[in-house]
């Protein structure tokens, strides 16, 4: 256990609700508007901190733990990223399978969060939210798999680790399609625009936001926590796949990630700006793109 | 060099799964536009030394492929009004699955064929990728333009093939692909507008409704 990679996890923890007000703010901007503070989403989560909660009669304790695990879920999952770019906190064989599913357990319990309270708007929000994420499974194990294929490695903090570096070079096009594969995959885990808006305030049209509607106080604190915290997450995977820094100093490796997140946000806040969302019927075909795209890189680096 | 006719070759792939995947007319003849492009690229980046058989061959190739033929479609788009929508036999998503499909036996096929030593490694695959796509969106799509697509992909993958051979078959197995790619959307367009003028629609099932009572 490096003491490089648990600064990287706190890194994780303090920057995550800053991408979203990055990535709001970039589409403010280049839609002419000022928009909203950088910070915002710090404060909403302060002021949530601070109010009580209400509870549905209907609910029952899945629905008062279901914040806690997606939170818990997904600061376990960040362990398993090596964040610092040399290697993560926990590493094991075959531990990208333990990223995806803890991520999953998250969602299970969201899912069935919204399931509990017995809401019919829930429920749909429930079912799309699985539809979407059944589809991005494929294209996530595809991309590690591919990942493993050029490096060799079975674990995530091999395969975002050292052995990047040497593969890069021999593996171009493979590494570019698998990097434009886990881009598309995080705008869609992410809830962002061309799967799901964030922004949108119409039930009938949510995904993710319609499953947290009875959540309040505290509990919706975790909750859009969680949130951003999933999107950073796969933020970090983005920048370690990009950018491998074993070779760089640790300090250096840090500022890279940080920094590589920002350039995330800002490129999430300009897909926003100049897409629409998808319809509903056409999401699967976008996070078929995705598998497919991962599906040639694992096909280029078999045959090589 | 190599390097780079490998990436070239990748594009040309990805451009086909554009066509796969997308419901824009206009943007399916934009993706075989790009193909076309590449295409005319790959002659100078196989054979970087070549002579003015390789420069005619890129610089026909692209005027062809990329311009007069992709200026020829969104003409007959514009003339016919044809729906910007195109209604596949087989959805997106599915097309998508399938093109990996074909990517993956295409690689499996080539690695099995007995070629000449002389063939560069992405060359043969690309080429039976892109004829195995191009032949599957003549089959699934029902627009016909859409189909003149597919045939000009096809095609696409037949010039690749072509281009293992370029240093020993004459000028001449070029100049023919390209008559024919020429000759085969004259004729389609034609009656594209054939189509369109008598029944107000270019879905190509309705060619079976053509009897002489």
């Amino acid at each position: 256990m490096s003491r490089s990679a648990l600064v990287g996890l706190a890194l994780l923890l303090g920057v995550a609700p800053l991408l979203s007000g990055i990535a709001a703010r970039t589409k403010a901007r280049l839609t002419g508007r000022r928009g909203a503070p950088l910070l915002q989403l710090y404060w909403d989560l302060a002021r949530l901190r601070r109010k009580g909660v209400v509870y549905s009669r209907t609910t029952t304790w899945v629905f008062r733990l279901a914040p806690i695990v997606l939170v818990a879920t997904a600061a376990l999952a960040a362990c398993l990223v090596p964040l610092d770019g040399r290697r993560a906190l926990v590493s094991f064989s075959g531990d990208f399978v333990a990223f995806a599913y803890l991520l999953a357990l998250g969602r299970f319990f969201l899912v069935l969060a919204a399931l509990d309270t017995g809401s019919s708007f829930e429920g749909m929000g429930a079912s799309r939210e699985v539809t979407v994420a059944a589809f991005a499974e494929p294209a996530l194990f595809l991309a590690f798999i591919a990942l493993v294929l050029a490096t060799g490695s079975l674990s995530l903090g091999g395969a975002l680790g050292a052995p990047l570096t040497q593969a890069w070079p021999t593996a171009v096009p493979a590494l570019a399609m698998v990097t434009a594969s886990l881009f598309l995959v995080l705008l869609a885990e992410g809830s962002r625009v061309p799967v799901d808006d964030p922004a949108t305030h119409l039930e009938l049209t949510m995904i993710h936001e319609v499953m947290v509607l009875d959540h309040s106080g505290p509990d919706f604190a975790l909750i859009l926590y969680g949130g951003a915290l999933k999107l950073a997450l796969f933020g970090a995977l983005l920048v370690g796949a990009v950018v491998p820094r074993a070779g760089l100093a640790p300090g250096l490796g840090l500022a890279v990630l940080v920094l590589g997140l920002l350039g995330v946000a800002v490129l999430v806040g300009i897909v926003e700006s100049v897409t629409a969302r998808l319809r509903l019927s056409r999401v699967p075909q976008f996070l078929t793109a995705a598998s497919a795209l991962a599906a040639l890189a694992v096909i280029l680096l078999l045959v090589r | 060099m190599p390097r780079l006719a490998d990436l070239l070759l990748l594009l040309v792939m990805l451009t086909s799964f554009v066509v796969l995947g997308t419901t824009r007319l206009s943007t399916c003849i934009r993706a075989v536009a790009f193909q076309g492009l590449l295409l005319g690229m790959l002659p100078l980046a196989l054979y970087p030394n070549g002579e003015l058989h390789t420069w005619g061959l890129a610089v026909g190739t692209m005027a062809v492929k990329a311009v007069i033929l992709p200026r020829f479609l969104s003409w007959a788009i514009r003339e016919a009004a044809v729906r910007r929508e195109v209604e596949p036999r087989v959805g997106y998503a599915l097309s998508l699955l399938l093109g990996v499909v074909a990517v993956a036996a295409a690689f499996a096929i080539s690695t099995g064929l007995p070629l000449p030593e002389r063939t560069r490694e992405m060359l043969v695959p690309a080429a039976l990728a892109t004829v195995i796509i191009g032949l599957f969106v003549l089959i699934t799509r029902s627009k016909a333009l859409v189909q003149v697509v597919g045939y000009l992909m096809l095609e696409n993958g037949v010039y690749l093939f072509g281009l293992t051979h370029v240093e020993r078959v004459p000028f001449l197995v070029e100049a023919g692909v390209l008559l024919d790619v020429f000759v085969g959307v004259f004729i389609m367009g034609i009656v594209v507008f054939h189509i369109n003028r008598e029944f107000d629609s270019l879905d190509s099932a309705r060619l079976t409704e053509l009897t002489d009572r």
